[in-house]
């Protein structure tokens, strides 16, 4: 079960080192330049990290005070217990609930900087953001039950603004209200039996916080018990307020063509790559390169073809929903974006930048520009971005990046030339529509068994799998068995290289899923988004279990983050399985130090919660474990299988 | 015949052990049947580290068998379990092995130790690997280089080199180039 990629690397030409890595044609390429260049890249670190530490791969090591660092022998010859105590079941439980919380953080701070402008439209401040969709605002006012009637926008605005503002912070112990407005009642009453219904979003980190440090919660069922709880806030408040601020902001997705991959790069064009989660920036950048004054001047530089803005991992997703701007690629080709030579400027917000992403542009002409302040990186230009000043801020960056353009060194340039079409922007308002207006039509074509189930995945590459192999594997075997796929982050963007987001890849897909997808036009994987967005497929399937009359967790419907690294996918992948379904996790979290927690991850949650985690680094066997679950839901519910 | 300067030595040193004991965890996994971490926590019998990090006089100091020539061990045990091989380490045979523990008396660096069957266990330099060209496990998985394996003129050389750097530039112990002071206390004596 373990991950040997490594192994296999060690031994490796350096031909065959370059394919190993990834499926994805422009990797060897840029490995191979990278070398001439003299650049070490996220795999060269990886191999240099071998092997890596057992304790900390088992998770059982401690460094949560200062008498410590403890660690417990997983072979039992050495200590069983920390210095306070602790056994491997606490240490091992603590230190992955530090990690939910800091995913759940990420997401939530996120989604507190796009409420903060919201705010702003609100008082008048940020004079460059604007309403987009009234419809979107005026749907969550009334799920909130803010009365709408004979009120102006700004006013439901105000209303909205302030419940989205308490959410972070409000005292006393009701639920969270997004929460109790979009998530299930069977759902609800289940999280309150349990204790597990969120209060405020902050609160619930900061708890976990409190109870792991030295002397709080010893028990790995307990801590367990309040990540959930934070993980539910995160999923169904802290990023769904995400989207659906973003939405009401930028406008609502709808389905759009793009093009993916390093070849969307263009040798006559200013390029600038938007990195990073946050919409506020990106979609500034995206609207201001297109400003006459900027194009001009990039012309007058000798770039013909003006500026060309590309995405990179979720702020990426981000621009190409809504205004269907390229996308470069995923989290592990970040560095190889600056590699090509191509590049004038990577402007960056936070989460997944590489910290390297500074010394691979120190060999290129490229600039490294963060934004802002909680996420600087030594050695990158900082440009704070103002969003009461936003179009001139996003100006002023831009306009750094053309400027950069005349030292560009034509010889260094290389660009592969793959790059892919796809069509993206399935919203739960994007679904609908495409069904006519109701759930309906999905829900026959469960009934009847056309299709026979709906995958979710999701999450990151991570190099200990070779690049997007899993998400491609699983996904193509998922259509071919009539799952419908849906997902979001840089799962969404392997897809959208691999050709799988193209309608035509419909032939892919079993029988029953093809004759749906052809009678829709719609292709077997559905983009929905960036990995805030995951909150769109709770919301989906929420529609669906209470359209169906069947509690969530009843739904033939599995989650799966086949190559994913990050904490906050430990956050996503958690308020799944309290929201009761089966995901499955292609790389090995650090828990197996603790069988204690395994057995509560993977059995014990589900008698609970009727959701589990399920962890295989086998794309094959994951996928016969995800049908069988989801055959397993068919036979419960009478359907066909 | 191999000469002396050309064997592969394993080069311990303790000025740069940090005590992260990813050798012992990496020695028992070698030593398991599946010879993966995440199996092998769960294997019966347990796998069993052949090394352990001792701390002296504050110093961590990784100690592993040394293969040493002419082997105490070898010349003390009785049934011929304690062997050399071609490869030139020094291996015991659990099928000879009877568990009189005069291997371990003999060792002038307490290095075997005893199974659950009552048999010796040590190090066998990871001896699989080494046919197949590949470092010791305890070796690959050193953080920083405490362990290192190679030719001993190379590894001698090497350090040779970088104590000869750490006098010109006066970086280091001036002039103690061959003891290396555990402690303070022991400094003043
Ligand atoms: S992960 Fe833990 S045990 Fe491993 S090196 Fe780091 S602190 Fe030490
Ligand atoms: S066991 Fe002890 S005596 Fe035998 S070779 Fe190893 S160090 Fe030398
Ligand atoms: S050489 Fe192999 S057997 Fe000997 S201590 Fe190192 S890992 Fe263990
Ligand atoms: S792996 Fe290296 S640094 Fe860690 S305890 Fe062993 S010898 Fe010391």
């Amino acid at each position: 079960m373990e991950e040997r990629i490594y192994e296999r690397l060690l031994r490796a030409t350096r031909r065959e080192f370059y394919q190993q890595v990834s499926i994805d044609p422009t990797v060897p390429q840029l490995l191979e330049k990278a070398e001439r260049d003299g650049v070490e890249t996220v795999w060269h670190r990886y191999l240099a990290q071998q092997p890596q530490c057992g304790f900390g791969l088992l998770g059982d090591c401690c460094r949560n005070c200062n008498m410590g660092p403890c660690r417990i022998d997983p072979f039992g010859y050495g200590p069983s217990r920390g210095i306070c105590g602790a056994t491997a079941d606490t240490i091992v439980a603590r230190n992955l609930m530090r990690a939910l919380a800091a995913g759940a953080a990420a997401h939530s701070d996120h989604a507190r900087d796009i409420i903060e402008v919201f705010r702003g439209i609100v008082d008048g401040w940020a004079k460059d953001y604007r309403i987009a969709d009234e419809q979107k605002l005026l749907g969550v006012a009334k799920a909130l039950g803010i009365e709408v009637d004979g009120k102006g926008t700004l006013e439901v605005a105000r209303e909205v603004v302030e419940v989205a503002e308490m959410e972070f912070g409000k005292p006393g112990n009701e639920p969270l209200r997004f929460l109790n407005a979009y998530a299930p009642k069977r759902r609800k009453e289940l999280w309150n039996k349990l204790g597990i219904t969120p209060r405020a979003i902050d609160r619930e980190v900061t708890e976990i916080m409190h109870r792991t440090h030295m002397g709080v919660d010893a028990d790995p069922l307990s801590l367990i018990a309040q990540g959930l709880r934070a993980a539910l806030a995160d999923g169904w408040s802290g990023s769904m307020m995400a989207t659906m601020f973003s939405d009401v902001m930028f406008g609502t997705p709808k389905p759009i063509r793009i093009w993916s991959n390093l070849g969307v790069l263009r040798e006559d064009a200013v390029n600038v790559m938007v990195h990073g989660h946050n919409p506020l920036l990106s979609m500034k950048i995206a609207e201001v390169a297109k400003d006459p004054e900027l194009v001009e001047l990039a012309r007058s530089l000798g770039a013909e073809g003006g500026i060309n803005v590309v995405g990179m991992c979720c702020t990426g997703n981000e621009v190409l929903m809504r205004l269907g701007v390229p996308i470069a690629g995923n989290f592990l080709q970040q560095e190889l974006a600056i590699i090509t030579g191509a590049l004038e400027a990577v402007i960056v917000d936070y989460q997944c930048l590489m910290p390297a992403l500074v010394d691979v542009a120190s060999c290129y002409h490229t600039k490294i520009i963060t934004t802002e302040p909680k996420a600087r990186i030594p050695g990158a230009i900082h440009i704070e971005f103002d969003k009461a000043k936003a179009e001139e801020s996003a100006k002023k960056i831009v306009r750094l990046a053309v400027e950069n353009f005349k030292n560009r060194v034509k010889e260094r340039v290389f660009i592969p030339k793959e790059k892919m079409e796809a069509m993206v922007g399935f919203s739960v308002e994007a679904i609908l529509s495409a069904l006519g207006g109701t759930l309906e039509p999905l829900a026959d074509a469960l009934r009847s068994g056309k299709v026979k189930g709906i995958a979710g995945v999701v999450g990151c590459n991570n190099p200990k799998v070779r690049q997007d192999s899993s998400h491609v594997a699983i996904t193509r075997e998922l259509i071919a068995n009539d799952v419908l796929v849906v997902g979001t982050g840089c799962w969404a963007i392997a897809m959208s290289k691999h050709g799988l987001f193209k309608p035509e890849a419909a032939e892919l897909a079993g029988p029953g899923l093809r004759e749906v997808c052809k009678a829709l036009g719609i292709p077997p994987a559905l983009h929905m988004g960036s990995c805030v967005d995951c909150s769109r497929m709770l919301i989906a399937l929420a529609a669906l279990s209470e359209h169906l009359g069947v509690d969530m967790s009843d739904l033939p419907v599995v989650g799966s983050a086949p190559e994913w690294y990050s904490e906050k996918a430990v956050s996503i992948g958690s308020y799944f399985v309290a929201s009761g379904l089966f995901v499955h996790l292609g790389t090995v979290p650090p828990v197996l130090g603790s069988p204690k927690v395994v057995e509560i991850l993977t059995k014990g949650a589900e008698e609970l919660l009727g959701g589990k985690f399920f962890v295989e680094t086998d794309p094959h066997k994951a996928v016969k474990a995800m049908l069988e679950h989801i055959r397993e839901k068919r036979r419960k519910l009478g359907w066909p299988e | 015949m191999i000469q002396p300067l050309e064997e592969f030595i394993i080069y311990v040193d303790p000025s740069r052990c940090l005590g992260c004991r990813s050798c012992e965890v990496a020695c028992a996994v070698e030593h398991s049947s599946s010879k993966q971490l995440f199996s092998a926590i769960s294997e019966d019998p347990r796998p069993k580290p052949r090394t352990s990090v001792v701390v002296a006089d504050g110093v961590y100091v990784p100690m592993r068998c040394m293969h040493c020539d002419p082997a105490p061990c070898v010349k003390a045990c009785p049934t011929g379990s304690m062997r050399r091989t071609d490869e030139g380490f020094v291996v015991s045979d659990p099928a000879r092995c009877i568990g009189c523990r005069t291997c371990l008396l003999a060792c002038p660096f307490g290095h075997p130790s005893y199974s659950s069957r009552g048999k010796v266990i040590k190090c066998d330099h990871c001896i699989d690997r080494f046919k197949s060209g590949m470092p010791p496990a305890c070796v690959e998985a050193c953080p920083t280089g405490a362990l290192r394996f190679g030719r001993a003129e190379e590894l001698l050389g090497e350090e040779r080199r970088r104590r000869a750097l750490e006098m010109i530039t006066g970086l280091g112990e001036g002039g103690v180039v061959y003891r290396r002071a555990a402690s303070p206390v022991l400094v003043g004596r």
